[in-house]
């Protein structure tokens, strides 16, 4: 992602590096007002289809991805903004994919669902429930019988967990010890469906111990225990060339799509009558928990305020711009837009 | 030129590619110490070792993922169905990763797979296990689909798929690995794909007809050829890209035409060249398309109500003398 800028060095008053720590925020707070800017981008009608927004999650992809090389590979589901641009995609260019346009990431043929950034090694949003855990492994195959010591980090939801795939594909990369990493970002909800509704083990890192591969549960609300047990995975894959799962427990602030509720596709289910099906609803009490991820993650705020700090000001300053540039060119997509 | 069966002329194409090329790999059941279902891989974990033949569980979704995911990363995998009636668990893979990735991603990630084995009716193998399994695939835009139906187009065309930088479906058929022909045996020997042949030339009527139908209408032309009519058998070998040109330049010169299939005919084959020939030969045409199918019923097992289900040597011929007016004559 985007070059840290450096300004203090020695300790923060989290205990890491502060450059480190401001790297962190810096990721996590652009991933959080692209989203912000890319949910008003739709509001607009200016950006089409689905909108699987990253909020709530930054701490996933930063903490993960603050552990790997550049010649590591990620890939994802369709929730993929946070990835992608956490392997370092240019935002820009992340951004002009979603508003349709040629010098999106894949060319304005992929959309929201499918960014692709060959550049950063970042092997794609999947948009079938699953489905891109076989690819996963696969591209960990790549790896192994090519003799190098790369790994990929394959993020994949809760959803994807009673999909037969998920488990043909732990099956295969533990059987042939292929150094993937299987990241689960268990947000509790597939769509509307709580875990407890769709998974007769909800504790999803025991489905690792089934397959014999090591296999954790982590807050995934906390950018440094992400980086801790990626990191001994990262570190453990490359060693023995074996598998890992890791369950991080977080959440997403915004419903499954951002499409407002009474109009598009039902995007949660049965369960829009129903309070306790309704994760975006849930939002607040999370955050009151405080489990939002950037939370006593900024520089110089002791009490974890949501105070912008200078940081914060200049990533801001940085993508309005972006999406400015998407919306001098939404002449083009008058004809593409169906609402 | 060596005479050598179906089954060894695909073998030879694999041991040649991979030679060639080490990023070329076979990945499929019992591809390697069982040495294939169908014996079409024998030999080859000896000669290339189990990193490069690779037997998988039984997980057809999985493994056809797999090897999409290490065509992504440039190896060039050939992953072999037991039989393409598996290749439905697979279907996903098949149409939303293989064949969609290169465009959805901008031409970013392009995915040099061939997934083949054997497909089509087989001999009393019942519903499940006897099937024309091309219609599901050729209609995806991304796959490219080949049915060799000599031992030379085995070969050459299975180099050529292995060649190829995009996704091939290539199926083959049970009931023609021991077929025996002519193979050249230059290993630089390949078929573009995307090219029909002209099996028999005449004067009369275009068969279009592939793989055991191919052979069945052979039989009818040499039936019909003592009645005096002289039948013209066009092969298209590739079903997309389909080479339109090479049969409508045989409608312009036969003008009838007979498509022969051995699947169910709604939406298949033949409804398709029967679509293209009337857009582009239809003032060529002197009477109709005249399509000659599969029942439309799922396969039988016993043996006589098999022989109903497919398409029939007499009921071609009928076709035949049908299109060409020349019925009781």
């Amino acid at each position: 992602m985007a070059k840290t800028i450096p300004e203090r060095k020695g300790p923060s008053a989290l205990g890491v590096d502060a450059e480190l720590a401001r790297r962190l925020l810096h990721d996590m707070l652009l991933i959080r007002r692209f989203e912000e800017k890319a949910a008003e981008a739709y509001a607009l009608g200016k950006v089409g289809g689905f909108l699987h927004l990253y909020i709530g999650e930054e701490a996933v992809a930063v903490g993960a991805t603050s552990v790997l090389r550049a010649d590591d590979y990620a890939i994802s589901a369709y929730r993929d903004h946070g990835h992608c641009l956490a392997k370092g995609a240019d935002p820009r260019r992340v951004m002009a994919e979603l508003f349709g346009r040629r010098d999106g990431l894949s060319k304005g043929k992929g959309g929201s669902m499918h960014l692709f950034d060959r550049s950063v090694n970042f092997l794609g949003g999947h948009a079938i429930v699953g489905a891109h855990l076989p690819l996963a492994a696969g591209a960990a195959f790549a790896i192994k019988y090519e003799g190098r010591d790369a790994v990929v980090v394959c993020y994949f939801g809760d959803g994807a967990v009673p999909q037969g795939e998920f488990h043909e594909s732990l099956n295969l990369g533990a059987l042939w010890k292929l150094p993937v990493i299987y990241l689960c970002e268990n947000n509790r909800y597939a769509m509307g469906t709580s875990t407890d509704r769709a998974l007769a083990q909800t504790e999803i890192w025991k489905f690792g111990q089934t397959y014999g591969i090591p296999s954790e549960k982590v807050d995934g609300m906390d950018v440094l225990a992400i980086r801790e047990v990626v990191g001994r995975a990262v570190a453990r894959t490359r060693r023995d060339k074996t598998p890992s799962l890791i369950e991080a427990d977080t959440y997403r602030f915004r419903p499954l799509d951002a499409r407002p509720g009474g109009r598009g596709v039902p995007d949660e289910g049965g369960g829009r009558a129903g309070k306790a099906a309704r994760p975006d609803r849930d939002a607040p009490r999370a955050r009151a928990q405080g489990r939002d991820p950037h939370r006593g993650r900024r520089a110089g705020d002791r009490e974890g305020r949501q105070r912008p700090d200078r940081r914060g000001r200049r990533v801001r300053r940085r993508l309005p711009g972006a999406a400015r540039r998407g919306a001098v060119h939404r002449h083009l997509q008058g004809g593409l837009r169906w609402r | 030129m060596a005479v050598m069966t179906y089954r060894e002329a695909l073998n030879l194409a694999l041991r040649e590619e991979m030679r060639r090329d080490p990023r070329v790999f076979v990945m499929g059941e019992e591809v390697g110490l069982y040495e294939g279902a169908y014996k079409v891989t024998q030999g080859l974990l000896k000669e290339f070792g189990p990193a490069r033949v690779v037997d998988t569980p039984i997980a057809e979704s999985g493994f056809t993922g797999l090897g999409i995911g290490a065509a992504m990363l440039g190896l060039r995998p050939v992953v072999e169905m037991m039989t393409f009636n598996f290749a439905l668990l697979a279907l996903d893979q098949i149409v939303n990763s293989a064949a969609k990735m290169c465009y959805m991603s901008g031409g970013q990630y392009n995915v040099p797979l061939v997934i083949r084995g054997p497909g089509g009716p087989a001999a009393q193998l019942a519903a499940q296990h006897s099937q024309s399994m091309e219609t599901y695939f050729y209609h995806v835009p991304g796959l490219k689909v080949v049915r060799p139906t000599t031992p030379m187009d085995a070969k050459g065309l299975l180099k050529s798929a292995i060649r190829d930088d995009n996704p091939v479906i290539f199926i083959e058929a049970e009931t023609l690995y021991p077929v025996k022909g002519e193979v050249p045996e230059d290993p630089d020997f390949v078929i573009p794909l995307g090219q029909a042949i002209v099996r028999r030339e005449g004067t009369d009527v275009t068969v279009i007809a592939y793989m055991g139908m191919m052979y069945r209408s052979m039989e009818a032309a040499d039936e019909l050829a003592k009645e005096g009519i002289s039948v013209e058998l066009v092969d298209p070998r590739t079903l997309r890209p389909m080479d339109v040109d090479t049969i409508i330049g045989s409608v312009r010169k036969t003008h009838h035409v007979v498509v022969v299939e051995a699947g169910a005919g709604f939406a298949g084959m033949g409804s398709e060249i029967s679509a293209f020939v009337t857009e582009h030969a239809f003032d060529d045409l002197d009477a109709p398309v005249e399509r000659v199918t599969g029942a439309n019923a799922p396969m039988p097992y016993a043996r006589n109500l098999e022989k109903l289900k497919t398409p029939s040597k007499d009921r071609i011929a009928a076709a035949i003398r049908r299109v060409c007016n020349a019925n009781g004559s």
